[in-house]
């Protein structure tokens, strides 16, 4: 789950690291109102969950109450990477001497946290890791032990950091380690981190992404999800325990297990349709969550052909079966369905949906090409 | 032959009281496991499956009473980590963890632990382990593979079942199935795998299913070129995802570029493996 920048900043602070004044505004006076506050020259921040805000145009710097004013009401009005800018963030601005990188993720091939960080901040960072990648240290954390003083210094070292920042900047780089480890972050990162004229380290961006799997003991966290940034599908499979993903093309997919999910796409794709979803209903036969994953594909108005892939292990295929006609019954979808089972009670699972009026198919490549076939009304029930 | 479970395996159930654990207890029994103990807490002294498998209140106590050597768990994310320490500390060498969803950041300090005790974890969030016609481990479905010669691995559960099935259509069995789960930080790897194959005189042929997301199974192509004299056929699922995005699996997405399902194949080609442009086509590979 990705968090925005003024969400991640909030909890920086939380930590003991040091971020600019400011607060959210959510319209153009009340962006003018903390810039008065603020008393003086402020940064305007959109505050949508993607990369690229500042070349998009989503950050600017108003000298003036009325100038933040005016910004903010261009900014609100933007729509940055397909996402409307629905609030801003206003922020003090900062007296920069010098920016820096820092951040800490997880290494999933050494199967450890690492830090980073790189005199060379305020920039994509992945620009300076593919361009000049010397410029970044890393540094990787024991699991156990956690981010020790001594790696901090030695960091400080590595990236030339002036003497007078030491004490600074180890105090904020344990500071966001314990911010990332107590928050099962998969990502803490400030960047830049300034260093101001008089000798100040402060954190004046931030971004976190937070492991989904945690959230269930971060109640705090979850409530922190923004649901206007999300497609709704997606918000809504999440709701009926269902791993939705929405895509672009007609052949929509209702498949148990991620893996043969994503196999099931490609398939498709070998037969030169294209997936509308990646689905996994997962287990069980469960006709509310067969029926919900149905609503799901059909609010999707690209969707002209499903494709339903079925391997019946501890679950057998006639339960499943018996699972989708309850689910037909209540949502009646008047496109062509492809279905196929295979495995544990196959025939039988065949047998009971001989009524509904779907295409069958043995393989995965039969399914494949009569789903696309029928997407493209060459094939009918 | 065949690696990590035979009939010596004397298998403990954690969380056997529980839906998934009594549900799993029974199937893998039905099958020919040899199951000898569970553990629940708080439900120490009685008895499941016909007063047949004791449970303990603790790992020690069941390993103490039954000499247990492996472990599988059935426990909820929450409680999953305590329960792999736990088997740990009490002296189980292998243990199986069928449990999804467990935070990262913890499966790093477990997965740090468990080395320096030398215990060998298979999961999380894996469909456990299969020998074809003597034990299985976890909640493979037994009926649908046949024993035979041919080593599969893979990071997915129905996706592999798909294989099993696909093989015994034509008469092809498995010497052992081992789904090493969908997680990004997880015990036993391809290459664990690969080498055990590659050891087991039973074990004639390999199928390796990977997915997209990490770099698991470009290691592993490196690891076929330099030390693997069996061939290997292999799948990678994943190759129309969009980048970013978590197909189901917490490890399947593409980050910063990398764990492409591309990527993959490449380098699985270049070592000499077979890739199948689908599952179907694994059979016709392996002749």
């Amino acid at each position: 789950m990705k968090l925005h920048e003024y969400q991640s900043k909030t909890i920086f602070a939380k930590f003991g690291i040091p971020i600019p004044k400011g607060r959210v505004a959510t319209t153009a006076t009340e962006a003018r109102q903390i810039a008065e506050e603020l008393g003086g020259r402020v940064v305007v921040k959109s505050q949508v969950l993607v990369g690229g805000r500042g070349k998009a145009g989503g950050i600017r710097l108003a000298k003036t109450p009325k100038e933040a004013e005016e910004l903010a009401t261009q900014i609100l009005g933007m729509v940055i990477k397909g996402l409307p800018v629905r609030k801003v963030l206003i922020d003090e601005a900062a007296n920069i001497e010098q920016e820096i990188y820092l951040g800490i993720t997880n290494d999933r091939a050494a199967r450890r946290p690492v830090i980073m960080a790189s005199a060379a901040g305020g920039v994509d960072i992945e620009e300076v890791a593919r361009v000049s990648p010397e410029k970044i240290i890393k540094v990787h954390i024991d699991p156990l032990l956690g981010l020790r003083d001594f790696q901090s210094r030695d960091i400080a070292a590595s990236i030339d950091l002036a003497r007078d920042c030491w004490k600074e900047f180890t105090k904020i780089s344990l500071n966001l380690w314990r911010a990332y480890s107590e928050n099962d972050a998969t990502l803490a990162e400030i960047n830049p981190l300034v260093i101001t004229k008089d000798r100040r380290l402060v954190a004046v961006d931030g971004k976190m992404l937070i492991d989904d799997n945690s959230l269930f003991r971060h109640s705090d966290l979850a409530e922190m999800r923004d649901l206007d940034e999300e497609v709704f599908s997606e918000t809504e499979a999440r709701k009926y325990g269902l791993s939705f993903i929405k895509l672009d093309g007609q052949i929509g997919c209702m498949v148990n297990g991620a893996g043969l999910a994503m196999t099931t796409m490609d398939i498709v794709k070998i037969f030169k349709g294209d997936p509308a979803n990646f689905l996994d209903i997962g287990g069980g036969a469960n006709a509310d969550k067969v029926a919900a994953a149905f609503r799901i594909i059909l609010s999707d108005k690209n969707v002209k052909v499903i494709l339903i892939n079925i391997f019946g292990g501890i679950t057998r295929c006639d339960e499943v079966a018996k699972g989708i006609l309850v689910a037909l019954e209540e949502v009646k979808p008047n496109i062509p369905m492809v279905v196929r089972l295979v495995g544990t009670n196959s025939e039988e699972g065949i047998r009971l949906l001989a009524d509904a009026k779907m295409i069958t198919a043995s393989t995965l490549a039969d399914a494949a090409q009569k789903s696309v076939l029928a997407s493209q009304g060459i094939l009918e029930m | 032959m065949s690696i990590l479970i035979n009939k010596k395996t004397r298998l403990l159930v954690q969380g056997i009281t529980g839906n998934e654990g009594m549900f799993h207890t029974e199937q893998m029994h039905s099958y020919g496991t040899n199951v000898v103990a569970g553990v629940t807490p708080g439900k120490g002294g009685e008895w499941v499956l016909n007063d047949k498998v004791p449970v303990f209140d603790s790992v020690r106590m069941a390993v103490q009473a039954t000499e247990a050597n492996t472990s599988v768990i059935f426990v909820p994310a929450r409680f999953a980590p305590d329960a792999i320490y736990e088997a740990a500390d009490a002296g189980i060498p292998f243990i199986v963890c069928i449990t999804e969803g467990i935070p990262v950041q913890e499966m790093m300090r477990v997965r740090e632990y468990l080395d320096q005790k030398h215990v060998r974890l298979l999961g999380p969030n894996c469909p456990g382990v299969l020998t074809p016609g003597e034990s299985k481990v976890g909640i493979i479905p037994g009926e649908i593979a046949l024993a035979g010669n041919i080593g599969v691995v893979s990071r997915s559960g129905t996706l592999t079942y798909e294989v099993l099935y696909a093989l015994k259509l034509v008469g092809l069995g498995a010497s052992t199935c081992v789904g090493i789960g969908g997680d990004p930080i997880n015990g036993t790897s391809f290459i664990d795998c690969l080498d055990m194959f590659e050891a087991d005189p039973h074990t004639e042929k390999i199928v390796m299913i990977g997915e997209i997301g990490g770099t698991d199974e470009e290691k592993a192509a490196q690891f076929i070129a330099s030390h693997l004299t069996k061939p290997v056929v292999s799948f990678i699922a994943g190759q129309t995802a969009p980048p970013g995005k978590r197909m189901g699996h917490a490890g399947a997405i593409i980050e910063g570029g990398s764990g492409t399902a591309a990527d993959k194949i490449i380098a699985l080609e270049k070592a000499g493996v077979k890739v199948a442009k689908h599952p179907e086509e694994i059979p016709l590979l392996l002749r």
